[in-house]
């Protein structure tokens, strides 16, 4: 029965539908043209991650020159604050893409966990004790997630829209409209505040050790080659031993519980817990996912590519601000970005491959 | 395993999915009676004709997401091209003094232009739909703020029969929910009679062998697309006619209530099964709760969570029947 | 699969181990509410009344939204001031209503060393660490419509004192329905500083003043400032209460929203809508019939007293002190209040017979 198959092997045919598969885009041939392709794709991919790292340097290279204020340390730790939960949300959203899956829910998270630390604050609680909690309380709405796409089979677009809806919805519950705002200045100032003399924020620190802790599972370690087998290939995956549904869970989780800190930090460094707090932020964070070169489908991305996207999205934010640009055209740009992005290495490997159809063809004739 | 085979094996399906309007029929009634049990008054007159009201955008939308959602594909941006068609329209009215009758064409036509442009990048420059629409969704809000800046639309600008429209109804009906209920008719027969619209299933259930099949699915991926878009269009036209003021956040968040009324309404959001009749049902049921809500005294916060409680609800739902339905086929399949 | 739990959980626990011991170590004698820790910045410097106003100072006004209507009337009236006072005048600001983009926007404005910045805040508290960061560096920080903490700005101008908007708008309702029967209020979020206050002066007014003893408060709900919202809390509003006389919407939004649902249904004429409305929105309504009397003050003024008012405090003529005076242009003279807020004046009431003449 054509549902059954179609449940079976949903991710697999949904490519089809809408773009060349990493996997399937070395058509099969002679051992030594595939060998070739081969190459030849990990060249496209060090070009795109390279090609971003180039551009946000040479934005911030030239941004530096010619916007007033822009190339300042004080300004630098402006972006970084800025950028902060925007990146740490990606880094576990781009172990999440690459398995082929996505979370939506990681915003309201962040809402729902510093909803929740507003509450337990006002009920009397330490914030040693809070912040710990908030965490776990992200992981465990991680889970949530996981168990639908992974235990429940259930495509995770549609779980995580669900659940965006739902912790946002609970976040309200818990807190309404009201903000509790009388956050320890000890702690509030330790997220505001830099490393001694120097202009490098404190959040820098655990920012730096979350993506060397991220990058390393991706590109060093057998989970990282088990986070790429299940997106490119999920069947292929579980047949080489790969448990994948295992793997999304944990990943679930670790997204849920990154989310929880992003909750500490932004309740904190706003000094504000609201129901409202990062609303729509999850559109960024893929938006910086996709432009740093992680497919949609899975099986292909690099994290470095990621973290320059995160730096190129914030400082071009702060560059229009302080060029007094309007911030409409903010809007416009990180749209346009997001589709481009996807847009032009498909329309480079169409051309390349209209190219090299016509040169066999050509050859052939010749011979 | 190809289409064909979706076809003869349907009947199962037909129950499934006719057992799932019911379903939703049932828990329509169930909220209805209870809250009027509760409050006599959220039966009246007024009070309905206030739900048809806020349920007709809506409606529209979804009819359009549920073409889209069958292809497999989804189309975040409806919300800024219904932002994008009811500032054109509402300033075109104010500004240029043209006829109300020309409101509905010309929403219509910048809808089409926001879904060409979405069919065209996702079909054209293959880039996945979640992906091109999220981008759009970005693009078009950016191009409303700067069409509309800090200004706003009032109802005093606009043609009182514009607005009449907006307000008027026909044997307590509103016009505009009439109109949604004509759309989401037609688009109906167009999925269910014609070839088509069958095609859109047959590209849901398994692209590859539709392709095999002989279905053109650029073409219909654009078809679907740009009826997507020109249904937000049309809806952009009832917005400005339903609330009369229009400033550059209108339908602003939208996408989600849309996707949400059609998952609950049983489009697999995974394509190829659904109809309109479930995501116009959809789109009631969740229009029914929000106004359900004041009427009982439930604190207005939990609204949203409620939504989003029952698309996860929806969706295992439906998880659960087909499984079910697959392995009872299989069974069947046995003993032949 | 079956093998894998005991490690799922053995993993789980070594995951949390960690973060438990942190916690429980940290349940003993941690920082919890309550525990004062100080902070916040203290004033000290003179005022000279005496004093010119500076001219080449540099104005950045940042608004709720950039996008709204009543922040471009506030913004045309400060631009005009900034313009008299021979100042650079600057409107910017987030398109989404969130105390988050504000941050970024105060950081951008006190690195270009703005020297007034006129603010209508999103949060209270939120965008304090920031406001303290640009008035170390010398720029004065003057809230307008929406305040923040008094000890994160130097002046606060309130478009009207709450007690006067009150009052006035229990009293355009109570001459409509001539003070009996059912009334209820459409407010804003359920958190807006200046709605809730409002509503304090009209719940303690209602019960204290006896000429109200007929009117009776039965609802208040929140429309969230969005037109859509408002409009159907109108709705649920009349249906949750048959006997309802009349509606207060101290918010431009609901008010405008509620005018919209009431001309298009079965209770117009029956249910009186009153609140604060902006004229052009209302006129409309006005004309139908739909409303008797509404009232605002003027934005455009707002945002010219807010730039005076900045002035002023940078030119030394003001500190922030209670009973120091300063003229503001064509407004003419204003004291400082307690807090360091600055008040417009009384509400202006709208009706048929003068609603032609103001277009804002």
């Amino acid at each position: 029965m054509s549902d059954d198959a179609r449940l079976g092997e949903a991710r697999p045919s949904e490519r089809e539908s809408t773009g060349k598969p990493p996997a399937r885009a070395l058509p099969a041939g002679p051992a030594g043209d595939a060998g070739l392709r081969l190459r030849e794709a990990a060249r496209a991919l060090a070009t795109w991650d390279f090609g971003v790292v180039a551009v946000t340097v040479g934005f911030l290279v030239v941004a530096s020159m010619t916007v007033e204020h822009f190339g300042t340390a004080r300004n630098a730790g402006y972006i970084i604050l800025d950028l902060a939960p925007i990146l740490l949300l990606a880094l576990t959203m781009t172990l999440i893409v690459t398995t082929g899956e996505i979370d939506l829910s990681v915003a309201s998270t962040v809402g729902l966990t510093s909803a929740a630390m507003g509450v337990m604050w006002n009920g009397g609680m330490a914030l040693e004790t809070i912040m710990p909690v908030a965490v776990l309380l992200g992981a465990a709405l991680g889970a949530v997630n996981g168990l639908f796409v992974t235990g429940f089979g259930l495509p995770s677009l549609a779980v995580t829209i669900g659940t965006l809806a739902l912790y946002r919805g609970l976040a309200y519950v818990l807190l309404g409209d009201t903000a509790v705002a009388d956050w320890p200045r000890l702690f509030t100032g330790w997220t505001l505040g830099r490393i001694g003399d120097s202009a490098i924020p404190n959040v820098l620190v655990p920012m730096a050790v979350l993506a060397v802790i991220c990058g390393v599972l991706l590109h060093a370690t057998p989970v990282g080659r088990s986070i790429y087998a299940a997106g490119a290939n999920p069947i292929a995956a579980s047949y080489a031993g790969i448990a994948v549904g295992r793997l999304k869970f944990w990943l679930y989780v670790a997204s849920g519980a990154m989310a929880g800190l992003v909750g500490v930090l932004w309740t904190l460094r706003y000094s504000s817990a609201r129901a409202d707090n990062a609303a729509g932020l999850e559109l960024t964070v893929i938006a910086v996912v996709l432009l740093g070169g992680v497919s949609i489908f899975g099986g292909k991305g690099a994290l470095p590519g990621v973290l320059a996207a995160v730096v190129l999205l914030v400082s071009v934010q702060n560059a229009l601000r302080l060029a007094h640009v309007s911030t409409e055209a903010l809007t416009v740009v990180t749209g346009s970005l997001l589709i481009v992005a996807v847009l032009a290495p498909n329309a480079l490997g169409a051309l390349r491959t209209a190219l090299r159809r016509r040169r066999t063809t050509a050859t052939g004739r010749t011979a | 395993m190809t289409t064909v085979d979706s076809r003869t094996g349907s009947t199962w399906l037909d129950l499934v999915l006719r057992f799932r309007a019911l379903g939703l029929i049932v828990a329509l009634v169930a909220l209805v009676g209870v809250t009027t049990a509760l409050n006599p008054r959220f039966l009246s007159g007024q009070s309905v004709r206030d739900l048809l009201f806020a349920a007709a955008v809506t409606l529209l939308l979804a009819c359009g997401m549920t073409v889209v959602v069958l292809t497999r594909g989804i189309d975040l941006s409806v919300g800024s091209v219904l932002g994008l068609s009811a500032y054109v329209t509402g300033s075109a009215l104010s500004a240029t003094g043209m006829p109300t009758v020309f409101a509905l064409p010309l929403g219509l036509a910048v809808g089409a232009a926001c879904g060409t442009l979405n069919g065209a990048i996702i079909h054209f420059g293959r880039v996945p739909p979640l992906v091109a629409t999220l981008g759009t969704l970005y693009v078009l809000r950016g191009v409303v703020y700067f069409a509309a800046g800090g200004s706003r639309i009032n109802a005093s600008d606009l043609p009182p029969g514009f607005l009449d429209f907006g307000s008027g109804d026909v044997l307590g009906v509103p016009y505009l929910f009439a109109v949604s209920v004509l759309v989401l008719a037609a688009v109906g027969v167009f999925l269910g009679r014609y070839r088509a619209g069958r095609d859109l299933y047959a590209l849901g259930s398994n692209p590859e062998a539709a392709r095999l099949a002989g279905v053109p699915a650029g073409r219909r991926l654009m078809t679907a697309y740009v009826l997507s878009g020109a249904l937000a269009g049309l809806g952009g036209v009832l917005y400005a006619a339903r609330f009369g003021t229009v400033d550059a956040s209108a339908g602003y968040g939208m996408e989600l209530d849309v996707v949400a009324a059609v998952v609950v309404g049983g489009v697999a959001i995974f394509g190829g099964s659904g109809t309109t009749l479930g995501a116009g049902l959809g789109a009631l049921l969740l229009t029914v709760i929000d106004n359900a809500l004041p009427v009982l005294r439930i604190d207005q916060f939990w609204q949203q969570a409620i939504v989003g409680a029952l698309i996860l609800a929806a969706i295992a739902l439906d998880r659960l029947v087909s499984v079910r339905a697959a392995r009872a086929l299989r069974r069947k399949g046995s003993h032949v | 699969m079956k093998g894998s739990k005991p490690m799922n959980r053995r993993r789980l626990t070594l995951l949390t181990t960690p973060v438990l011991a942190a916690a429980m170590l940290a349940a003993c004698g941690g920082t919890t509410q309550g525990e004062d820790d100080g902070g916040g910045p203290a004033g000290g410097a003179s005022a000279d009344p005496n004093a010119d106003f500076e001219t080449g100072l540099t104005y950045a006004m940042l608004p709720k939204s950039v996008n709204n209507p009543y922040f471009e009337a506030s913004s045309a009236g400060a631009e005009a001031a900034v313009n008299a006072l021979g100042g650079e005048f600057e409107y910017t600001g987030p398109s989404d209503a969130s105390a988050s983009s504000q941050v970024s926007y105060i950081d951008t404005l006190s690195q270009q060393a703005t020297d007034v910045l006129l603010l209508s805040a999103n949060d209270p508290n939120a965008l304090c660490s920031s406001l303290e960061q640009a008035r170390a560096g010398g720029t004065v920080v003057v809230t307008f419509d929406s305040d923040v903490d008094p000890a994160c700005r130097d002046l606060f101008v309130s478009q009207v004192d709450s007690a006067e908007v009150g009052l006035a708008l229990l009293e355009m309702a109570a001459e409509q329905i001539d003070a009996t029967g059912e009334i209820a209020i459409l407010s804003a979020t359920a958190n807006a500083t200046n709605q809730n206050a409002w509503i304090d002066v009209m719940e303690a007014e209602l019960e204290s003043n006896t000429s109200y003893a007929d009117m009776e408060l039965v609802d208040v709900v929140y429309g969230d400032d969005e037109d859509e919202k408002s409009f159907s809390e109108t709705q649920g509003l009349l249906q949750a209460h048959p006997d309802l006389k009349a509606i207060i919407s101290p918010t431009t939004v609901g008010i405008a929203a509620a005018a919209r649902y009431l001309s298009g249904s079965e209770y117009k004429g029956q249910v009186a809508l009153t609140g604060l409305g902006t004229p052009n929105q209302m006129r409309e309504f006005v004309q139908d019939g739909t409303v008797t009397e509404f009232a605002l003050w003027d934005p455009t003024a707002l945002g010219e007293l807010a730039a005076y008012t900045g002035a002023a405090a940078a030119s030394g003529i003001i500190t922030g002190a209670e009973g120091e005076v300063f003229t503001a242009g064509d407004l003419g003279e204003y004291t400082v209040g307690a807090d360091g807020v600055v008040t417009l004046g009384p509400p202006t009431r709208f009706n048929a017979d003068n609603i032609d003449d103001f277009d804002f």
